[in-house]
């Protein structure tokens, strides 16, 4: 089991061919108190780049885009009541999807923890 | 803009308290601190929060019957504004439109206003151009700090007494710590508070004192949006602008009586013609039914899925506990209750214009 980032900030926890995904906790801290949530439906197909969600904190919406090609296969419903669980929680409770990977290749495109703290740095 | 960006007097002891500088109508000012948007918004509604509004333009305006003159740009009735008493206004155009607006206060020997940051350097040559033998001189050596809440007259009152007998949209010179402060007694987040000018030396010291009550904590410019927002008071370029009147914008409770009757301001063929006929469009308080925030710009359509208006300022109402938003529409869907859709990244979701403010207002009058 292996965790990636990407450079929209997005974290993916990956367990064979299938993953879960959300937003980084520097994404969280950079939006400040989310207070609402927008999420795709389980059964989804999306592509790498394609925006799978929308975050809106108390000063703007940031769109979510998708690290890697997949499919959803359950979504975080928590979040729709109680989207602050993102700001608190990002990069455990806060998760927004499970999905199965079309194209484990991809992973190769995205970064480590090591690589990404330099990124945010 | 290529200039670098403008700091208040304040901007040391923002960065010392935690504040988020962030670039606005080219001033570096504190958008949130360490207490968050959410935190600030609570604290000025419970209790008291400092705004540093020092970006905003304070100008002195000197001469005879300055406030006559200032009717020719402007449909408010400032010739009969009484000494220590402030008034809200506009600058409007040839066409009704709003130019800018502010705040007019007649300080007895001079009028003092304050307007939008964004707008001072339309504003200052605009003046300076059409009032007639009147000096205008920007003051750019004071501070501007507001402090809101219902616990701003305990927070002010306890280092400045007189800050106590003022009511509602009256202003006078006290002393506080000492030093010799502008006390005006309005704002902008809805509740009761003050706004002090400072002499930019002193800024800082007069700051701490009030930040020293334990009833007062710094906010930034986002709690700043959210309570006006919930307030329902309009944002210049948002909400108003030089194509919105001010029927159109609901302010028509900001031009006197004798004004609407006399005219004599620009654009008053539109203004008195929207007065009398009522005007095609009207700022309205929409309230979405789901959680998704509706910002600036989202479209409105009717129940039948026709575009009737859009929205001007939106957002996440803190103490309304959900979205709150502002916005125009055709004057025949402009009632309250009525059911309307709004335009989410391509999907409907359904809201109801209701009457502002969203939270009452808690002014000392």
């Amino acid at each position: 089991m292996s965790t990636y980032f990407s450079e929209d900030h997005e974290w993916i926890k990956v367990e064979g061919d299938t993953a879960t995904l959300g937003i980084t906790a520097h994404a969280a801290e950079q939006l400040g108190e989310i207070v609402y949530v927008e999420q795709k439906e389980t059964g989804e197909s999306f592509g790498k780049s394609d925006e799978i969600g929308v975050v809106e904190s108390v000063k703007a919406a940031s769109e979510i885009y998708a690290p890697v090609d997949g499919e959803i296969i359950e979504v975080n419903g928590s979040l729709a009541d109680s989207p602050a669980t993102l700001s608190e929680s990002p990069e455990a409770d806060g998760w927004l999807y499970k999905i199965k990977l079309s194209n484990t290749d991809q992973l190769s495109e995205l970064m480590d923890l090591d690589a990404y703290k330099a990124f945010i740095a | 803009m290529a200039d670098a960006p403008k700091r208040t007097p304040l901007y040391d002891l923002h960065v010392e308290l935690g504040g988020k500088m962030v670039d606005f109508a080219g001033w570096e000012m504190p958008v949130q601190y360490p207490l968050g948007i959410m935190g600030e918004h609570k604290q000025c509604r419970e209790k008291a929060a400092l705004f540093d509004v020092s970006h905003m333009g304070q100008v002195i305006l000197k001469g005879d019957n300055v406030g006559e003159k200032l009717e020719a740009l402007c449909p408010q009735a400032f010739s009969t504004l009484k000494e220590g008493k402030a008034r809200y206004g506009f600058f409007t155009n040839e066409s009704g439109g709003i130019m800018d607006d502010l705040i007019v206060s007649n300080a007895g020997d001079h009028f003092f206003i304050v307007v939008n940051a964004s707008m001072w350097h339309q504003d200052i040559p605009h003046m300076a151009a059409h009032l007639d033998g009147v000096e205008v001189t920007e003051i750019f050596d004071r501070a501007l700090v507001a402090v809101q809440g219902p616990k701003a007259e305990d927070v002010v009152g306890a280092l400045c007494p007189a800050a106590r007998d003022l009511k509602f949209m009256e202003t006078t010179v006290a002393e506080i710590s000492g030093v010799s402060c502008r006390v005006s007694r309005l704002g902008y987040t809805g509740e009761d508070g003050y706004e002090i000018s400072i002499p930019e030396d002193k800024a800082e010291d007069v700051t701490r004192a009030l930040l020293a009550d334990e009833n007062c904590e710094p906010a930034g410019l986002g709690a700043r949006d959210s309570l006006r927002l919930e307030a329902g008071l309009c944002l210049y370029g948002s909400d108003i602008d030089t194509e919105t009147s001010p029927i159109e914008a609901s302010l028509i409770w900001a031009i006197q009586k004798r004004r609407r009757e006399e005219g004599g301001f620009p654009g008053a063929e539109r203004i008195q013609r929207e007065i009398a006929e009522g005007p095609a469009r009207r700022l309205v308080g929409i309230r979405p039914e789901g959680r998704a925030p509706a910002r600036h710009g989202v479209e409105v359509q009717a129940e039948d899925g026709s575009t009737i208006g859009a929205i001007t300022s939106g957002g996440f109402g803190p103490t309304a506990g959900g979205p709150v938003a502002m916005g125009y529409v055709a004057s025949a869907h402009a009632e309250p209750g009525t059911r309307v859709n709004l335009m989410i990244r391509g999907k409907a979701q359904p809201a109801e214009v209701v009457a502002l403010p969203f939270v009452q207002q808690n002014y000392k009058r």
